[in-house]
């Protein structure tokens, strides 16, 4: 007390009051609406087919955490070194960057954190032993997905494989100069490596005996679609008729010595596209495709085909062939009507081949359900229910066998989603989702914050090699550039720490609470003024109504 | 398990760059001094400003910088004025620094006489500063202010530009833009709003006084801001530094808006940032991303006359006073320009 008095016998003349702080006056009294911090969804996580979490990834990345961002997308999809070769890349289609200069070269930084991982033998931890058994048919993408992701819940995994080697479609479908096969082996010996049996040659007759037999818990199936869908041509003379898919697996195991002279493809897939690729390599001749459909109605991705031009492969769009006389094709002209569906003209015209590749599509071979009724067959592929599961509980089914896009990145979401409803239901339980967070559009972004930076195009190789060779046709990314790329992501909807709410808060009223943990708002002096969610570069800053 | 090259010092991009205000992968002196956790908040919390004050921005900013440049020995003498009122209603304070008020028109005297009892006392390292609004700076103030340039007295002058006299009720000052609406320039008659052709530029009229240092600076670029400041408090003798302060109450705009408006005033040619030194233009800020006087007028209310049909004369008016100042300050990148 003597203290104050003191104090007080020192005021000058007219002063009465004590100098106060304004930090006595609570001025968060004033606000109508308060600003919360959010995490939103990125376009990018919500466009990907495996359910990949690519921002929280690229944040990684961004800082040179190679190691934490490839654990990262191991969560979700086990084959980052493919993804970076074979993805159609939806979450590039999606990036918000796009409206701002290009789109994240999402793509190419994956690839570049695979092969870190190759390089520096990264690996991946294995779950406490359950004691339960999982059988999975088919060591395709979607199968081995599924046996990585029970294997990390600790579920002991056999896959049974009817080729002579594991991969699928990534090994028999989809040709070396876009995923070469050391990348793939490397990645499937991982999964091996988790403890995962692999059962090469051993295809599976009879589902349910063979479950029986083996005393397993639960089945995935993932057999994929390898029959091709055939089509009738009257062919006279002894022009030589091959399936696009049988030429694939021909050009892997290297015995296509009977594809010479002028190859005529047939269809308008990715398949067809690969084939014609592969036909240009291997006979020098420049290959032509006949699709039924026009160019902007393909069923071919446009990267595909633009790649397929590029290597000058001719693709005649609007024909179909009618018959096959000798060496002479017989195609007959189309038209589309207005919704695009193309309809003959009984125009005809001609053109020379010696060899017809169809590529139209395949169908799964579902033999092996027959003792299980309760499975239901539709338009030739698999019923499952939103947990992956059919008619038959415990049996899950995913990839091409099931309604779907048919891509590599979709087989390996349903391989972890069916894994996860697996995991679930052999402890009783039923996987619920977690729940989707608002997707971040555009006009959420306060993107003058961001630096102009083009995107780093991956070196492709020259046309003239790839033409003849079967090189890998899309380079890799260094350090510097992927390192530059990834550092490019807007991080839609996620604090990236750039402190600008805390900087430009006119009341001070906000806490940074030090590097990774963000910021905290002060609501005793936040009057509402809404500033830091307009400023907010990445749009994660709502401001909501005060409840009153 | 072998480590990784560290690589992070080799690349030079910087997801956003420098544009925000720190970014955690920018080294921590390219940050900004609000960006620390131990900025000296010399304008706390709790006082009265306005929701969305950009004066109450602009002055934290440009205090804390300078509270930094000179290792926290500061003294500030202030015009009256919103900075004035809504920092000290007696007995509160909202300033953690010496701070003084004595009349409207004469901060610049009062921080002139506080630089020569510094002097005096041989107390070199604290430093003064004086600041107001463009009504106690342009108008009530002009005449002190233009002694203290004359003697060259060691003082940092800034002044906050919010364009009219906000605390009183949003009167017109020499500050107030042409066509712009304030209670003493009401958008009626045949030259609705501010009359064209009136008003003056105090950062030019300093620039005449051939003074050591004279900068423009704007709310939404903290890192120009910090670095006008900086580079002001590293010199000595008479220095001018005006900061554009958006107003929500005067201006008729959302309080989120403010530091969107003043880029948009920047980026539109409206407030080039330009610096001078010794009576000759040294600097501009370039535009990063231009828009039209129409981008950044219909964000206010005092602008919302300039939209009406009949009045579309001004809004062709204020585009091309924005277009000189491109022109006559090189404003805008052009091929070749380093960007």
């Amino acid at each position: 007390m003597s203290k104050k008095s003191a104090l007080q016998e020192k005021k000058p003349f007219a002063i009465t009051l004590d100098v106060g702080t304004s930090l006595l006056n609570k001025t968060g009294s004033w606000r109508t609406s308060r600003p919360v911090y959010v995490d939103r969804l990125p376009p990018c996580n919500n466009a990907c087919p495996a359910g990949e979490n690519i921002q929280a990834w690229l944040f990684e990345a961004e800082e040179g955490n190679y190691e934490a961002a490839w654990r990262k997308i191991m969560e979700e999809n086990p084959f980052p070194s493919i993804m970076g070769r074979v993805c159609y890349q939806p979450c590039e289609t999606a990036c918000n960057r796009v409206m701002l200069d290009e789109s994240v070269g999402i793509n190419s930084v994956e690839r570049f954190l695979g092969d870190q991982a190759q390089k520096y033998d990264w690996k991946i931890a294995v779950g406490e032993p359950t004691g339960k058994r999982v059988m999975v048919v088919g060591a395709g993408p979607g199968g081995l997905a599924a046996a990585y992701h029970l294997r990390r819940f600790g579920h002991e995994v056999t896959v049974f494989e009817s080729a002579s080697k594991a991969g699928g479609m990534l090994r028999w479908g989809i040709p070396k100069y876009r995923l070469p096969r050391e990348k793939l082996n490397r990645e499937i010996d991982r999964i091996e490596e988790m403890g995962v049996e692999i059962r090469l040659d051993t295809p599976v007759e009879d589902l349910k005996a063979e479950m029986e037999a083996g005393g397993y818990d639960a089945a995935f199936l993932a057999v994929g679609a390898h029959t091709p869908k055939t089509l009738e041509i009257p062919v006279s003379g002894d022009t030589p008729v091959i399936e696009g898919i049988t030429l694939l697996r021909d050009v892997e195991l290297e015995q296509t010595k009977y594809l010479k002279g002028r190859v005529v493809v047939y269809g308008g897939g990715n398949t067809a596209m690969d084939v014609a690729r592969s036909a240009k390599r291997l006979t020098g001749f420049t290959p032509k495709v006949i699709v039924r459909r026009a160019r902007e109605r393909m069923a071919a991705h446009d990267f595909e085909v633009h790649e397929a031009l590029e290597e000058v492969v001719d693709i005649l769009n609007l024909r179909t062939i009618k018959e096959i006389k000798g060496n002479i094709f017989v195609l007959e002209k189309m038209v589309p009507d207005d919704s695009g569906r193309p309809f003959p003209t009984g125009q005809f015209e001609e053109i020379e081949g010696d060899v017809l590749v169809m590529a139209l599509g395949q169908d799964s071979e579902l033999g092996m359900l027959r003792n299980l009724p309760d499975i239901e067959i539709k338009w030739g592929v698999v019923s499952v229910d939103a947990g992956m599961m059919t008619g038959h509980s415990g049996i899950f089914a995913g990839g091409d066998m099931v309604p779907s896009e048919r891509t590599v990145t979709t087989a390996i979401g349903h391989g972890k989603k069916a894994a996860r409803n697996i995991d679930a239901w052999l402890r009783g339980d039923r996987y619920q989702p977690a729940a989707k967070h608002q997707v971040v559009t555009h006009d959420m972004l306060n993107t003058w914050y961001y630096s102009d930076a083009p995107r780093t195009v991956r070196p492709t190789l020259e046309v003239i090699r790839r033409q003849s060779g079967f090189a890998e046709v899309i380079g890799d990314l260094n350090e510097e550039n992927a390192l530059f790329e990834a550092r490019r992501c807007m991080s839609c909807g996620n604090c990236f720490e750039c402190d600008n709410c805390y900087g430009i808060c006119p009341d001070n009223a906000i806490t940074k609470l030090g590097p990774g943990n963000r910021f905290a708002f002060k609501y005793d002096y936040c009057k509402g003024c809404g500033m830091c969610a307009t400023e907010c570069p990445c749009g994660a800053i709502e401001v909501v109504p005060e409840e009153i | 398990m072998p480590q990784l090259p560290e690589s992070k010092q080799k690349v030079k991009f910087y997801q956003t760059g420098t544009f925000t205000v720190g970014n955690r992968l920018l080294e921590s002196d390219h940050r900004t001094v609000q960006a620390t956790i131990d900025r000296s908040n010399s304008l706390d919390s709790g006082h009265r400003a306005c929701q969305g004050c950009g004066e109450a921005l602009g002055a934290r900013f440009a205090i804390d910088a300078a509270m930094r440049a000179t290792n926290n020995q500061l003294i500030a003498a202030n015009a009256t004025g919103c900075l004035e009122v809504f920092t000290t209603p007696y007995p509160e304070t909202a300033w953690s620094i010496p701070w003084i008020h004595s009349l409207f028109g004469n901060a610049s005297a009062v921080a002139s006489g506080i630089a020569a009892a510094l002097k005096v006392k041989g107390r070199s390292d604290v430093r003064v500063i004086a600041q107001g609004g463009d009504g106690g700076t342009t108008d009530i103030g002009f005449g002190c202010l233009s002694g203290t340039f004359d003697r060259n007295d060691d003082v940092l002058y800034i002044c906050y530009n919010n364009q009219a006299y906000m605390n009183t009720g949003v009167q017109r000052s020499s500050a107030t833009p042409a066509a712009a609406r304030t209670a003493t320039t009401q958008p009626v008659g045949e030259e609705p709003g501010n009359v064209f052709n009136t008003g003056k530029s105090v950062p030019l009229v300093a620039i005449a006084h051939q003074i050591p240092y004279v900068a423009t600076a704007s709310v939404h670029d903290l890192h120009d801001l910090e670095l006008k400041v900086t580079k002001a408090m590293q010199i000595r003798g008479a220095r001018y530094i005006e900061i554009f302060v958006p107003c929500p109450l005067g201006w008729g705009s959302l309080p989120g808006d403010t530091i969107k408006i003043a880029r948009y005033a920047v980026e539109c040619g409206m407030y080039p940032l330009i610096e001078g030194e010794y009576g000759e233009i040294t600097a501009v800020t370039k535009i990063r991303r231009r828009v039209t006087v129409a981008d950044y007028a219909k964000l206010q209310k005092r602008f919302a006359h300039v939209f009406k049909p009949e009045n579309a004369y001004q809004l062709e008016q204020l585009q091309a006073i924005a277009d000189r100042n491109i022109k006559r300050f090189d404003l805008v990148y052009r091929e070749g320009d380093e960007s």
